[in-house]
């Protein structure tokens, strides 16, 4: 790396710093519960709008990984959910009704929490409705896997994103508050991923899944990119600069092995394809505030006015991890 | 009373204070050594906790770090205060605060009685070990190690360099020959005190203080000087990954554990409370007296390390995504790539299909879309049939296509019609099994009714394009293994290739092929191999074929005699 790129990315992430301290502004302080959180805990951000349905089990899910403190920033939500986090014990919550995509899709926001909050802390950063599947998960603690980085150098940990759908159409399920969503979307694709490396910050881009398949076949370069960089151990001076995809400094997206070998990675299970999912393309089509316009949505409700069905002869219905990291969708790397 | 613990504690107080009440309990005097990092307050707690012991020892507290002398001087002097303190020790044992006793002690102190002149120590010569970290092996002896491997590791790097290019040495002190080993022993009595009263024992600490990681080179060296009875193995079973740190063990490890019939094991995740609570029960335990077995460990460990570092080839996901030329294979598994062949026969997939057993695709790079085996919209790992697709990142397609059927033998067409992105990839792919009939592509243009000019314009196309694709086959970065004939060869002999496609592929059933898939017409293909010529075109890829007259395949298929019992 030169001087200069050296240099231009170090810009960038001040500017990512600067942009994260002008939106605190934005941000209200409906719970602040961070008083609690002791050295060594392990923390959760995530940016939710009207998704007081999905929050019960996520909550569950990762209290039982061994996340300790949440952090949440409400974006206008109008469906109780905001009420319910604030009575949660070890939530806290900020509130804001600014523009999503203005504040760099969220990232500004829990940027800031971050910054302010998480130095020397395993942060987590996921949406509401992905979920952390990663080696061992089934007997060992998030705690192991962040005990293990440690101790073997590694500052952050690479997935995933795993769209998960139905079989038939997703209109016709009922997600009720508290329920496993895989119960009901209990299918992927096993081996459809395209990957290219980024060179501006070293990360991969992967592409690909039943979105690819379903909504992107005409311009697949504009399917979502399903590479993610959810758990670092954060120091004040990281930065996220598009969504979780890319970090910086580009070293911590080096959560790929160059050589041939295999490091530790996990999957995002991402349970977008349910009945909610309609409702939610037809809210964020009209807000506009989505990435690229809402390319994403706008693809995804031209496909769902038909009913549309992600479901294929050669889906994969989900097991547990091992199944994963046995069709190479994660790994185990030198974690045994 | 036969065994006693020197146990050296940094951090995990609460569970290294469980492992002492534990041996201290079981009649095993314990001498702790607990880290100075350690804060005050920390200390005394852990201090107060165990004072009702009356078998343990707290030895004067020093700084340690890894890798350095620290280590050896604090068991130096925790064993010093065992041998003083406990004179009917016979066997002293070196642990950690998260080595964890899987067999019950009483067992464990009979297996050690019965080997009273047993020194139970990993002790191996420079040459004979593979895991040297840093490329050091002989030179952690005969070079000077002053600043640390973890907090100065330029400057470490650096002196080496100096000290290699100056080419200085240390003279090993008379009477040792550097022998290394795992750091976590049991010696007996008899051998500690010589190692501790040996009368050059400041000739031999002030060496050991510069040499690098001498916890694990320092009783190794010694034991080999003094013992009777050196059993080179650790009664400890600790595993190292490829940055050479410990693995850990957690609550699922536990029955892998159990079976191990291991003493010891290092290192215990502190929090699995599973494994604690287990082996630090006192439940009436099967006593086996089975020698220690870590094989199975062994295998999980050494996969580990595997996967680590030379990984699944031909995967490619969000941990694992090779630069070019250190994928090892570019796919999971054997395939093979024919072109020409659905030119040249009729019904060519359903005759191989037939005749081998594998998956036959069409043209799944075609232009019009993918030609899965039997025409399916999709196939394994939920691949899509569509061209955009495909085409955003062949490689990908490919690579995909090939691990998602492993298990499975691929076969498909390819031909210069087809995207030749993946030319390349295939060529260099060891696992390609590429057979080309080289000029095939003219027979459709000589069966079709297409404009001459047009036809000879294609022909010149594609001609060049698979002179290319030839050119990448042939070269010298070629890992595939290709065989190339020339139509006009090809047809006068198809027998001996087909057998050989077959039999690389593995044919259904065995001995020579029972038929022939049915060439199409050649009649006047030299005539029209000739217009191309009189049009200014060349086209060579196909051989010799002479204008007057046609070909013809001078090898019959054998029939089987017809057997009438």
């Amino acid at each position: 790396m030169s001087v200069w790129t050296s240099y231009r990315l170090r810009l960038k992430r001040k500017q990512c710093h600067i942009r994260a301290f002008r939106k605190r502004r934005e941000l209200t302080t409906v719970i602040n519960r961070t008083s609690a959180i002791a050295p060594d805990d392990i923390l959760c951000f995530s940016t939710i709008r009207n998704e007081a349905v999905r929050l019960p089990y996520f909550l569950s899910y990762y209290r039982d990984l061994g996340v300790n403190h949440f952090f949440f920033v409400d974006n206008g939500s109008d469906d109780g959910g905001a009420e319910y986090l604030a009575d949660q014990p070890d939530v806290s919550l900020w509130s804001t009704d600014a523009s999503y995509k203005r504040a760099n899709f969220g990232v500004n926001w829990t940027g800031w929490l971050q910054r302010k909050y998480a130095h020397g802390h395993w942060s987590l950063v996921v949406d509401p409705d992905e979920f952390l599947v990663y080696p061992f998960c089934d007997t060992r603690p998030l705690r192991a896997l962040t005990d293990w980085l440690d101790t073997s150098g590694v500052r952050s940990f690479g997935v995933l994103l795993l769209d998960m759908y139905p079989k038939g159409p997703m209109h016709n399920l009922s997600y009720a508050a508290g329920q496993n969503p895989f119960e009901l979307a209990d299918w992927f694709d096993s081996g459809n991923y395209s990957i290219t490396k980024n060179p501006k910050y070293g990360n991969l881009w992967i592409q690909g899944g039943p979105r690819a398949r379903a909504f992107f076949a005409d311009n697949p370069e504009n399917a979502p990119a399903l590479n993610k960089i959810p758990l670092v151990k954060w120091h004040r001076k990281y930065s996220y600069v598009s969504s979780t995809h890319a970090l910086l400094p580009r070293g911590l997206n080096l959560v790929y092995d160059q050589w041939g070998g295999e490091k530790a990675s996990g999957c995002l299970l991402h349970a977008k394809f349910l009945d909610t999912f309609k409702e939610k393309s037809v809210e964020e089509l009209t807000r506009g505030q989505h990435y690229a316009d809402s390319h994403e949505y706008r693809a995804y409700h031209d496909g769902t006015n038909e009913a549309t069905d992600l479901w294929c002869d050669w889906s994969e219905k989900y097991l547990n991890w091992r199944q994963l990291e046995m069709l190479g969708l994660m790994s185990k790397g030198n974690w045994a | 009373m036969s065994l006693g613990i020197v146990m050296l504690v940094h951090d995990a107080l609460d569970r290294a204070g469980q492992l002492v009440r534990h041996w201290a309990t079981h009649d095993c005097p314990v001498v702790v050594h607990v880290d100075a990092n350690v804060t005050r307050d920390d200390y005394v707690d852990f201090t107060s906790a165990l004072s009702d012991l009356d078998n343990v020892r707290f030895c004067k507290r020093r700084h340690c770090e890894w890798g350095t002398w620290s280590l050896v001087a604090a068991s130096q002097a925790a064993s010093e205060a065992m041998l003083e303190t406990f004179a009917d020790v016979k066997h002293i044992m070196l642990a950690s605060g998260s080595c964890l006793p899987l067999r019950p002690i009483s067992e464990m102190r009979s297996y050690l009685g019965k080997r009273p002149q047993t020194d139970f120590i990993e002790s191996v010569t420079t040459e004979d070990v593979p895991w040297t970290i840093g490329g050091l092996d002989i030179e952690r002896f005969t070079l000077r190690f002053p600043f640390s491997w973890k907090r100065q590791r330029r400057l470490f790097d650096r002196y080496v360099k100096i000290q290699r290019s100056l080419g200085i040495k240390r003279t090993i002190p008379d009477g040792i020959v550097p022998h290394l080993g795992s750091q976590w022993w049991c010696l007996t009595r008899e051998t500690l005190t010589a190692i501790l009263k040996d009368p050059n024992r400041p000739t031999y600490d002030r060496y050991f203080k510069r040499v690098w990681i001498p916890d694990e080179s320092y009783y190794q060296t010694l034991a080999r000087r003094h013992a009777t009875r050196i059993e080179c193995r650790s009664l400890t079973l600790s595993k190292f990954d490829f940055q050479g740190k410990p693995h850990v063990f957690y609550d699922d490890h536990l029955q892998l554990l159990r079976r191990s019939d291991c003493f010891v094991a290092r290192k215990a995740w502190p929090h699995a409370n599973k494994l604690y609570d287990s082996f630090l029960s006192d439940q009436p335990v099967v006593l086996t007296g089975a020698e220690p077995n870590p094989g199975k460990i062994d295998r999980i460990f050494t996969k580990a390390i595997e996967r680590r570092t030379r990984g699944r080839p031909g995967l490619y996901m969000a941990s694992r995504f090779p630069r070019e030329g250190f994928e090892g294979n570019v796919t999971a598994a054997r395939y093979t790539v024919l072109e020409g062949f659905s030119d040249l026969f009729e019904g060519f997939d359903e005759w191989l299909a037939d005749t081998v057993s594998a998956r036959v695709h069409g043209n799944l790079f075609a232009r019009d879309k993918v030609h899965f085996a039997g025409g399916a919209p999709d196939f394994f790992g939920a691949l899509s049939d569509d061209v955009s697709l495909r085409d955003y990142n062949p490689k990908a397609f490919l690579t995909n296509l090939i691990w998602n059927t492993r298990g499975e033998r691929q076969c498909f067409h390819y031909g210069p019609r087809d995207n030749q992105d993946v030319s390349w990839d295939m060529a260099k792919d060891p696992n390609a099994r590429v057979y080309v009939v080289s000029g095939a592509w003219a027979l459709p243009l000589f069966h079709s009714n297409r404009n001459f000019s047009d036809i000879r314009a294609e022909a010149a196309r594609l001609q060049k394009i698979e002179s290319e694709h030839l050119t990448a086959l042939r070269s010298g970065y070629a890992r595939a293994r290709s065989q190339i004939w020339s139509l006009a060869d090809f047809v006068l002999n198809p027998t001996e290739p087909l057998q050989t496609v077959v039999d690389d592929i593995g044919p259904r059933g065995v001995g020579p092929l029972p038929s022939l898939p049915k060439m199409k017409s050649l009649n006047g293909f030299g005539q029209f191999l000739q217009d191309l010529k009189n049009q200014g075109m060349h086209p060579y890829l196909m051989g010799d074929f002479p204008a007057g007259h046609d070909l013809v395949p001078t090898t019959r298929i054998l029939r089987k005699p017809y057997l009438v019992k």
